[in-house]
């Protein structure tokens, strides 16, 4: 009865509403550090941020007190590629190079997959425009702040990026296929092959190159009439100027070192291979290259280009120097990277913290914001997921997950209150119901009728 | 006299404009919108001007006199944003906002007016200038021989700001007052009053085979290059006007002309993040801007929003139905659910919180429907003093126009419309509409706002006067 009575007044709680930021204490945690290894203690978070993390803490007077016994905490998991979050589209396909586009234009902070994923303990994610075209829209990373706006999401002071894509998908639409072309619906739009997905890279270049170098004239002396700002090739400046990170899509160990050698002559960096299913191939070579690598951890054949995948990818390109994370591509998938992360374990024998560095610290390195995230240490962001049991495990479930030290999920608190928002629906969809019931006006009469 | 009407519009003389030296309606109630009600009073008009409104106004010697004993003077309505006087016309949409709010179709019929802009290939980016007729006005494409505008008419809307819908930059709108005047020119109040703009939907792209832009980040990718190329074009132009003597001459752009001649821009959003969206938008492109749509104003952050971008809001009457094919098994969000829920007392939460907005038609012209969906506001709080402003002065005020539209005062475009009753009352019936002075007889049995017996079918368009 007492039960009944505590659930039905959690359930009238704005399920939604996520606690401030407070101080916090979460205590006798087993803590998985993944820079400073694995500890028994707790952590102190205060104003967004970890203030201390120990064996013995001192509680600040005030602090609200987790008790995570027999639990884990792990920094918040980062997805170094999802598309999840964007309205109307995700490609900007009709054109061979899209770098006009922009997926801080289309955030959706409604996208019920922003709390599956936090769900999953996920606390950032690399929002990629899609893999249609050689050069694609221009990318940011968010923290999966459920319940705020757009502009709330966004993860400040984040360097941007922008989508590359080779092989197979950005070439595909130069080769319409036999029912497209006799629905009269899709024209072959350059490129059809392989070399021709370099080529738009380098063209885009070489036309990026002059516009920087008309801007950098014009910038030097700053008089008369400035030169017109186009937005394709300003993403592209950035990526010249080393202001804007490129994460392009590969497979196939040719058109990775393809890429590399481009990126070498133009003297632009290749921040991110993602997905490089065949990066076990080439790894020396990113690594020499400097760029870092996302995969999958055995998602693969799913098209002729991803036949030569092996599960050992990750662990083979970590150990030859790559920074290695593993990343979702998918909504569903983003909800359990932390099993994915435990498979590297299996297939390659890393360690349980090179395993869970793999959707913590490496994808904050290769997003630049390792400096904030990706690991429990003093100073960073109180970004952390509390779970029930040991975290590369299938078993493992999210029992809370903070954001700069705010509670945004709950696992008690969700269960707890789905009895009262499915009561909350019933009853509108009854009353739609009755509504539409009711008898409407009499039909117009109509002169002449 | 009253029954000798109708019996003359079942002869078929209908909706025939009479032109009178004056005409003078007394001891009326005389709602004016602008100040306080009259009780009893009249109104004089001459010249398609109110001459004379007031308690203590004589009736003019030579002025048709119509008794006004028990009916009431409005202002006439006017349609905030609307396709009429454009025959043909599909009506407006908020097409980048459809989906998961309710019903949300994209309607591509093609107004006779823009047609001619009809894109012959596919655009490969923005220099293309896809979808964009942003030069064309649509002052110079309007007709009197749009059957909606009786329609409207005999539902007591006399104005309208109509717009060309078309495409991304559709083009410039104008106010039009809805006679059935031989010359088309003669309906406008005001032009240009702003570019109508759109943003399409995409799905996966790349096969889809539309050309630039696909995706709604392109939408807006583009207008965001338009605005810069326009801010661009007018140095150059006006550098080459200064002083065009050893310098490269800068191609016309008819895109960037139009662009440039719009005093305000009219953007969608219909969900609660695309409001958020297109006011950041219009601030970074630092356009006076004016939103349609607004399936969610109903949340409080929406009225907020405005408020802090002091943006007016045109709120479609077309309020989210759950559509009628869908399957019956798929039962929606409960954000959707609630938005068909409470779309309706958005009215009543904008007008108390202080926001610019007024109702649009959004497809509506069958008077019925237009009074059902003012009651549905009215049962959710609205009060019938806000509902008459949102659809008389606070449009003319959005668009520029309250000194000359949207209130019953003295020397303001002479458009009163008489009823018997409430005009938001279903029973009340319309006696007589004044349009620019002129006098059109109801469709027989016509209420405001549809009412009961309305008659939505029109009858031999293009009255003469």
């Amino acid at each position: 009865m007492k039960k009944t009575l505590l659930l039905a007044l959690l359930a009238a709680l704005p399920a939604a509403a996520p606690l401030s930021a407070e101080t916090y204490v979460i205590q006798n945690a087993t803590i998985m550090t993944v820079s400073k290894g694995t500890l028994k203690g707790s952590i102190v978070v205060r104003d967004g941020k970890i203030v201390e993390v120990g064996e013995k803490v001192m509680v600040p007077s005030g602090a609200k007190v987790i008790d995570a016994s027999n639990q884990y905490v792990i920094p918040g998991i980062i997805d170094c590629h999802s598309h999840i979050a964007g309205d109307g589209g995700i490609n900007e396909g009709s054109v061979s190079v899209s770098s006009m586009v922009d997926i801080k234009d289309i955030i959706n902070s409604e996208d019920i997959a922003i709390y599956r994923a936090l769900a999953g303990g996920v606390t950032t994610a690399n929002i990629l425009h899609g893999s249609a075209n050689a050069i694609g829209g221009k990318t940011l990373p968010l923290k999966m702040r459920w319940g705020k706006d757009a502009q709330g999401l966004i993860f400040e002071g984040a360097t941007p990026g922008i989508k590359f894509a080779l092989g197979e998908n950005p070439k595909r639409a130069g080769n319409p296929t036999g029912r497209a072309i006799n629905a009269g619906a899709a024209p072959a739009r350059y490129p059809a092959t392989r070399m021709g997905v370099e080529d738009v890279i380098r063209e885009a270049f070489v036309e990026a190159k002059a516009y920087k170098a008309e801007w950098d004239a014009w910038d030097a002396k700053k008089t008369g009439i400035p030169p017109r700002k186009d937005l394709k090739l300003e993403a592209l400046k950035e990526v010249l100027e080393g202001k804007r990170y490129v994460h392009a899509h590969c497979y196939r160990a040719d058109e990775i070192l393809m890429l590399l050698r481009v990126a070498d002559e133009f003297g632009f960096k290749i921040r991110t291979l993602q997905h490089v299913l065949e990066g076990y191939k080439v790894a020396k070579e990113i690594a020499a290259h400097g760029a870092g690598a996302s995969t999958f951890s055995d998602w693969w054949s799913y098209k002729m280009e991803a036949f030569d995948a092996i599960p050992f990818n990750a662990a083979i390109m970590m150990k030859k120097g790559v920074v290695v994370s593993i990343n979702s591509d998918d909504a569903e998938q983003m909800r359990h990277l932390n099993i994915e992360a435990g498979k590297a374990m299996k297939y390659g024998g890393v360690s349980e913290t090179e395993a869970l560095a793999m959707v913590t610290l490496n994808p904050a390195k290769q997003l630049g914001i390792d400096n904030r995230v990706g690991s429990i240490e003093a100073g960073k962001d109180a970004d952390l997921v509390i779970y029930d049991k040991f975290p590369l495990s299938d078993y493992a479930k999210v029992q809370k997950v903070l954001i700069d030290g705010t509670v945004y999920f709950d696992r008690d608190n969700e269960v707890s209150s789905r009895p009262g928002k499915q009561a909350e629906k019933q009853k509108l969809i009854d009353k739609e119901k009755q509504n539409q019931q009711r008898p409407q006006t009499p039909p117009t009469r109509r002169q002449g009728q | 006299m009253k029954k000798l009407i109708p019996a003359l519009l079942l002869c078929g003389a209908f909706a025939i404009a009479q032109q009178h030296p004056a005409i003078a309606i007394r001891n009326a109630k005389i709602v004016t919108v602008s100040g306080p009600v009259i009780a009893k009073g009249t109104v004089v008009v001459r010249n398609g001007l109110i001459e004379a409104v007031g308690d203590n106004v004589q009736a003019p010697a030579d002025a048709l006199v119509i008794d006004g004993e028990g009916l009431t003077v409005y202002p006439g309505l006017i349609d905030s944003l609307s396709t009429w006087g454009q025959p043909g016309a599909a009506p407006t949409t908020t097409t980048a906002t459809a989906g998961r709010g309710g019903r949300g179709a994209t309607t591509t019929a093609t107004p006779a007016a823009a047609q001619m802009a009809a894109p012959t290939q596919l655009a490969r980016g923005p220099e293309d200038r896809p979808q964009t007729t942003s030069w064309l006005k649509i002052a110079d494409e309007i007709s009197g021989a749009d059957r909606r505008i009786e329609t409207a008419r005999s539902a007591g809307f006399t104005t309208a700001v109509t717009f060309p819908t078309r495409g991304i930059f559709a083009g410039q709108g104008a106010v039009i007052d809805l006679i059935s005047g031989e010359k088309p020119g003669e309906m406008v109040v005001s032009s240009p009053v702003g570019q109508y703009i759109s943003l399409g939907r995409g799905g996966f792209g790349g096969g889809g085979g539309g050309g630039f832009p696909s995706s709604l980040m392109g939408y807006i990718a583009y207008v965001r290059q338009i605005y810069l190329d326009a801010d661009h074009y007018k140095l150059v132009k006006e550098a080459y006007a200064k002083d065009p003597r050893g310098m490269q001459r800068p191609d016309y752009d008819r895109a960037l002309e139009g662009v440039l001649d719009s005093p305000r821009i009219l953007l969608p959003a219909n969900r609660l993040v695309e409001m958020d969206r297109m006011l950041r938008l219009a601030a970074e492109l630092k356009q006076p801007t004016i939103l349609y749509g607004g399936r969610e104003a109903f949340r409080a952050q929406a009225a907020e929003l405005l408020k802090k971008y002091n943006t007016p809001l045109l709120l479609s009457m077309k309020w989210p139905e759950k559509a009628r094919d869908t399957d019956p098994d798929e039962v929606d969000s409960i954000r959707t659910l609630e938005t068909r829920d409470q779309a309706a007392s958005a009215p009543a939460i904008l007008a108390k919180a202080g926001v610019r907005w007024a109702f649009y038609s959004d497809g509506l012209d069958q008077a019925r429907d237009l009074q059902r969906a003012v009651k549905k506001a009215l049962d959710a709080g609205l009060s019938r003093e806000d509902a008459l402003r949102a659809l008389t002065l606070s449009p003319a005020q959005i668009f520029g126009v309250q000194d000359r539209a949207g209130s019953i005062e003295k020397g303001k475009i002479a458009n009163p419309v008489v009823t018997r009753g409430d005009i938001f009352d279903d029973r009340t019936k319309v006696e007589a509409i004044i349009v620019d002075g002129r006098k059109y007889e109801p469709a027989a049995e016509a209420s405001p706002m549809g009412g009961r017996g309305a008659v939505t079918e029109p009858g031999n368009p293009g009255g003469i006067r």
